[in-house]
Formats: C-alpha cells, sequence, structure tokens
C-alpha cells in the first residue's frame, strides 16, 4: 500500500503529481499511473501493431494525440515526395493509425503541424500537474509546465494506449537550483549543457529533476521547454519546472486549455502545485548563473562540454588509462587535436531547429546574430522551424527573409537534421554547429560530426565557418 | 515473451561509459518492421567501417563472443533515445541479459518488456566481471533469475535486484499489457474519482 503522508508532511512538486495518479499500487512497489496526455508522433507504427495483434483499441482516444515529425520531408509538405518506401509508410502509417483508433491528429496539410515536442505546448495540450507521456525521450520539455513528463518505448506507447495507464517504479528526486542573473550571449541551452557537464550524462539516471531558483524563474516558458528537454541527456527522467505566471499566461486562451469554469477550477489546482518549503530531495545541486559561459561540446556525449573559450582536451589529463583511450577514440571520430582551441574549429553545416530550440524566440536570437552578416562560404546553413505556427510567426516579423537573405535555407517544419531519420543528414566527415540535443556517433547521419550550441552561437559559427563565441558578435 | 529461468554463457565485454541507442541501433533503421531480424543492425556502424568492413577490433565481431547471451556493460548503457528497436536488436542477435552498473532508464524498461534481463550490479563487481573476462574471455557466467544471482568459476557471486512482478514476468515468460487489462475494473473507478 502507498504509505499515508500527514498533512504536514513537505512534499515536492514530483511527490504532489505523482500522488494523484497512482491508480494502484503492485506488491512490489511499482505503481499503475494514469495518464492525462499521450502524444504520439510518426515512429508509433510498432506500438499500432502490436494493438491490432492483440484486436486492442484505444482506450481513450481524448486523451491521445498525434502529428508526424520524425519522417516528413522539409522541402515540402508532400508526402509522396519521402523516396523510400518504408520511411513513407511510416509517416502514412501515424495518420491511418490516428484515423481508425479516432485519435485527434494534425497532418501535413494542417498549419498547426510541427514536431509534437513544440505543437503540444502551443496547442496548451501540456498543462501543469499532468501526467504526460510520448514514445519519445525527449518528452521531459512538456516538465516546463510543471507536469510530470517523460519518454517511453513502444511496448509502453501500446500499453497507455490499450488501458490508458503506465507502470512506473518511483523515480528519486534532484533538484537543480540555479541562482543569479545570466551573462550576455547566455541562453537557456547553455544553462541545460553546463548542468550536463557538471552531473554527467549519467547525473540524473534514476531521477526526476526539478529545476529551481532565480535564474530558472527568470526563464520565458520557451526557455524553460529547453532547459527541461534535456534533462534526458543528464540521465534524467524526467524535468520539471514550477509553474507560475508565466505559465498561465502561456496557456491563457490555447485551444485545449482548460475553458470557463473549468479554468477556474485548473488555477485553483495548479496553485499548489510547487514543492513544499522543507520538501526534501534525494540530491541537490546549486549553481550560479554568472558562472555559465556559452557552450560548445567536442565529443561524442552531451558531457563533452566546454566554455566556448576553451581547447579540447588532453587524453593525458584524464583521470585513468580507460577514459584516456575513450577521449582519444572521441577525438579520433571527431577529428580534433588535442590542445586546439575551440573557435579554431572550421564547420561545414549549421543546423538551427529541432525540439530543443526549434521554437520563435530561438528563431529570433539567432536571426539577430545573422542580421546583416551572411553565411560564410562552403557552409550549408538550414532553419527548420519547429512548426507551422513556429514559421508563420516568423516570416510575419520577417525572419524567413533575413535568413534567407544571409544565406541560410528556410524550410518546412519538422525533426529533419537531429536525427536525420528523414533523410535531412550531414554527410560523412562532415562537421555541423547544431542546436539539437545529442552529439553521439552517426547521430545526424553515419560518420556526421555534431557539435551542440545555442541558437545564437550556431548563427554565429554559420557566419563565421567556424565554431565562436557569439559574444564577439552582438 | 520467451521464459527465463538460467543462463550460462561467456560473456561480451563492452569497456565504454554511456553507450547510447544511437549506436547500438541506428536511427535509419527505426522504419523496419519488427518481423526483420535488427541483430543484424546492431551496433551497426561500431562494427564497420567507413567502407562497411567489419572492425576486427570490436569485440562484436571477435569470434570467442559469437555464442555469446550475456552483454557486460559499464554505467549509463542504453542512454539516449526511447527506441525500443535497441533492445530489439541486442535480442536478436542472441543476447538474453545485459550487465552494467546503470542503465538508461527508458531502455532498461524497455529490456524487461521484451525477455532481455537487465542486470544492475555493483561498479566493483562490474570491475571484477570485467577483469575475469579480460583474463579469460570464454570465462562462462551462470545467470539464476530464481536466486537472483550471477555466478563464475572460481569464486565470484554477486546477487542482483528484480521486482517481483517483472522476475514472475520472465519465469513464466507472461507479458506486462495482459495483467494490466484485468485491471481494468480499478482503472475505471480511478477514471469516475477524476470525473466527479
Amino acid at each position: 500500500m502507498q504509505p499515508t503522508q500527514s498533512k504536514a508532511q513537505s512534499l515536492t512538486l514530483f511527490e504532489k503529481i505523482w500522488q494523484t495518479h497512482v491508480v494502484m499500487q503492485r506488491d512490489d512497489g511499482a505503481c499503475l499511473l494514469y495518464v492525462d496526455r499521450h502524444l504520439i508522433q510518426d515512429g508509433s507504427a510498432p506500438a499500432f501493431e502490436m494493438l491490432h495483434q492483440r484486436q486492442l483499441k484505444t482506450r481513450v482516444p481524448s486523451k491521445a494525440f498525434g502529428t508526424p515529425d520524425h519522417y516528413i520531408p522539409t522541402l515540402g509538405r508532400d508526402l509522396t515526395t519521402i523516396q523510400d518506401p518504408e520511411k513513407r509508410a511510416m509517416a502514412q502509417a501515424l495518420e491511418d493509425d490516428c484515423e481508425s483508433h479516432e485519435i485527434p491528429f494534425f497532418g501535413l496539410q494542417d498549419p498547426r503541424q510541427g514536431i509534437i515536442h513544440v505543437i503540444a505546448p502551443e496547442q496548451g495540450l501540456s498543462q501543469p500537474g499532468q501526467l504526460l507521456v510520448c514514445g519519445d525521450s525527449h518528452t521531459a520539455t512538456h516538465g516546463a509546465f510543471g507536469a510530470l513528463a517523460f519518454g517511453i518505448g513502444a511496448s509502453e506507447v501500446a500499453h497507455v494506449l490499450a488501458t490508458q495507464t503506465v507502470w512506473q517504479r518511483k523515480p528519486l528526486t534532484l533538484r537543480i537550483n540555479i541562482e543569479g542573473t545570466l551573462g550576455k550571449g547566455v541562453s537557456a541551452k547553455d544553462i541545460i549543457l553546463a548542468i550536463i557537464g557538471k552531473i554527467g550524462a549519467a547525473g540524473a539516471v534514476g531521477h526526476v529533476i526539478e529545476y529551481t531558483g532565480e535564474t530558472v524563474r527568470n526563464l520565458s516558458m520557451q526557455e524553460r521547454m529547453t532547459v527541461c528537454n534535456m534533462s534526458i541527456e543528464a540521465g534524467g527522467r524526467a524535468g520539471m519546472i514550477a509553474p507560475d505566471a508565466k505559465t498561465i499566461e502561456w496557456l491563457t486562451d490555447k485551444p485545449y486549455a482548460p475553458a470557463g469554469l473549468e479554468w477556474d477550477l485548473a488555477l485553483k489546482k495548479w496553485s499548489g502545485l510547487f514543492s513544499d518549503p522543507g520538501a526534501v530531495f534525494d540530491k541537490v545541486v546549486e549553481m550560479r548563473a554568472k558562472d555559465i559561459s556559452p557552450m560548445v561540446t567536442w565529443g561524442n556525449s552531451p558531457e563533452d562540454v566546454l566554455p566556448i573559450t576553451g581547447a579540447v582536451p588532453f587524453p593525458a589529463d584524464a583521470s585513468s588509462a580507460g577514459k584516456r583511450q575513450a577521449i582519444e577514440n572521441t577525438q579520433l571520430y571527431m577529428n580534433l587535436t588535442p590542445g586546439q582551441k575551440l573557435t579554431e574549429i572550421a564547420i561545414d553545416h549549421v543546423f538551427i531547429g529541432s525540439c530543443t530550440n526549434g521554437r520563435i524566440e530561438d528563431l529570433r536570437s539567432a536571426a539577430a546574430v545573422a542580421k546583416n552578416r551572411h553565411v560564410a562560404k562552403g557552409v550549408q546553413a538550414w532553419v527548420v522551424p519547429g512548426s507551422g505556427l513556429v514559421k508563420r510567426q516568423a516570416e510575419q516579423e520577417g525572419l524567413d527573409q533575413l535568413f534567407i537573405n544571409a544565406g541560410f535555407q528556410w524550410r518546412e517544419p519538422g525533426c529533419s537534421m537531429c536525427l536525420g531519420t528523414n533523410g535531412d543528414q550531414v554527410p560523412a566527415g562532415q562537421r555541423c554547429a547544431s542546436t539539437s540535443n545529442r552529439n553521439f556517433v552517426g547521430r545526424q547521419g553515419p560518420g556526421s560530426r555534431t557539435h551542440l550550441m545555442s541558437p545564437a552561437m550556431a548563427a554565429a559559427a554559420a557566419v563565421t565557418g567556424r565554431l565562436t563565441d557569439v559574444r564577439d558578435l552582438i | 515473451m520467451e521464459k527465463f529461468k538460467t543462463l550460462h554463457s561467456v560473456v561480451m565485454p563492452l569497456d565504454k561509459v554511456n553507450i547510447d541507442t544511437d549506436q547500438i541501433l541506428p536511427a535509419r533503421y527505426l522504419q523496419k518492421p519488427r518481423a526483420n531480424n535488427f541483430g543484424a543492425y546492431l551496433f551497426k556502424d561500431v562494427r564497420h567501417d567507413g567502407n562497411g568492413s567489419l572492425q576486427p577490433e570490436f569485440v562484436l565481431n571477435q569470434a570467442q563472443y559469437v555464442n555469446a547471451k550475456i552483454m557486460l556493460a559499464k554505467d549509463n548503457f542504453g542512454c539516449g533515445s526511447s527506441r525500443e528497436h535497441a533492445v530489439w536488436a541486442i535480442y536478436d542477435a542472441g543476447f538474453r541479459a545485459v550487465i552494467a552498473p546503470s542503465f538508461g532508464d527508458i531502455f532498461f524498461n524497455n529490456a524487461l518488456k521484451n525477455g532481455l534481463l537487465p542486470i544492475r550490479l555493483s561498479a566493483s563487481d562490474v570491475v571484477t566481471l570485467f577483469n575475469l573476462t579480460q583474463h579469460n574471455s570464454t570465462i562462462p557466467i551462470v545467470i539464476d533469475l530464481a536466486a537472483q544471482t550471477v555466478l563464475a568459476n572460481p569464486d565470484f557471486s554477486a546477487s542482483f535486484e528484480i521486482d517481483s512482478f517483472s522476475k514472475q514476468c520472465f519465469l513464466e515468460g507472461l507479458d506486462e499489457l495482459g495483467y494490466t487489462l484485468s485491471l481494468l475494473p480499478q482503472i475505471e473507478a480511478f477514471e469516475k474519482k477524476l470525473t466527479s
């Protein structure tokens, strides 16, 4: 049985949400949790296939929501232009499965289509206090609204579709508290990269992270989404931020947000969503905003990250022979020389987009750097808006023309070159300054070399042709 | 799911931390139907060089591990993308267990649902196992699920934790969804409470 909590007990935000979603607890401690919102993208065909095999239907279609983002072209909006029949089938399957399961769906022709983690917040589908899941590891994005949001695998997607529930063992809690004011040119992306650099790619394994402190409170909703998005790159099960006036302002009048009486009830419920003073976290990390610089990754794990003023590490400085070997292998793959200044690394590609950094504020910050400048010779630079609404907003502000005049490609929304499943890939041996979330071996295409950074830093790299300290350009 | 009681096998050591699911199963195979042998795509870009030739120094290409059913790994194995295909690739290549000090959370759950037993051992036990395999690459390891032990002669013995439900599913070859469907009355009662 769930241990009874006395009223006086201080709870974390995570514990408050967890408690209200437990349908039942197994003898071994695992809890059956009720899912309020299930987001679905075009990687979901295997999960629907599992349902078909067992002749099961979606239990509560209205709590699910689907849109294609992984396999779709970014040069047009026509599925028939996808050359690979298996990839075309994935995008088509989502449309067919959503139709036959009566799941709300934004197709490629819908101006509101986009990356699932960008459009769910735009539509007000992501709300405080929810338990939200998606068959994608960047689901932690929605924790920016004070939801408990985490990624699940295909079997779990099928399980949620069939039962509207998911089994989970209660994770531990990690509070990351950041105080102070960010310096010039330092963004939300730099915060999360600095966190991963500090605690490591496994630093939050088994934990749900709550981001707190003055620096976090001062972030916009879009910036909070960037921070929560990459919780998984620190190993976190989820990342979350307590809702506040900014959260409520964002949700006001959003299409899927509660309305009328329900809105008033929701506000009342949401007002209790914060970690009580004295609530105990299993781990606490303290950071200071003034210590955070514009960051770039040099290796093949997000933890291989340094301030842009740094240099490629020397393997000899590693703490063990194993680590030395690992650094040598990484530098071989990345074609880097120990001691080389990061600002001396020349790039071939720039990718501005993804569920991490494909929102309007991201495009504005990249545009501010690209303005009155031009993409360096030999560099191919892309801007891929996170959604149709982001694209339209950017076009109303003239950002599309600004980017095009500066030599960037202006494309249609989708996951695109973050993981290249739709064919938007970085060729082998080429180097990409990317606003995405993973610099793994082969992530952007076999043999590709990825450096992660903020949109402003990526724009700076685009115009100089090498990794660049954006503070020198603003 | 296939039943799992005991497993006797050599172990294939993967001496690297933070092995991500993009390496285990590159994204360009994600659209393949489950009926495919995903074992053919396992560590595709690590097994081969840029020209498609096998990399002899990579363990998966070494003769002594051809029949290995147990993988031995380091911290944060299976981190990154939620793709269940990473588990399918390891399973289809013949592996039935992965031993590591820690796993990516989503990978761990995916493994439990597909008959691939993820075993967390202490960092020191994992180091000992790495040393044993370095000393004798074909040393057999025995995993006994009922007893929750990992044994290697002459004197390595470690016990591991697994929740009793997952243990039962592995021992009897059951899956979770069937069990949850039997709980629909409880789920419906919870929903009534939500709307009242």
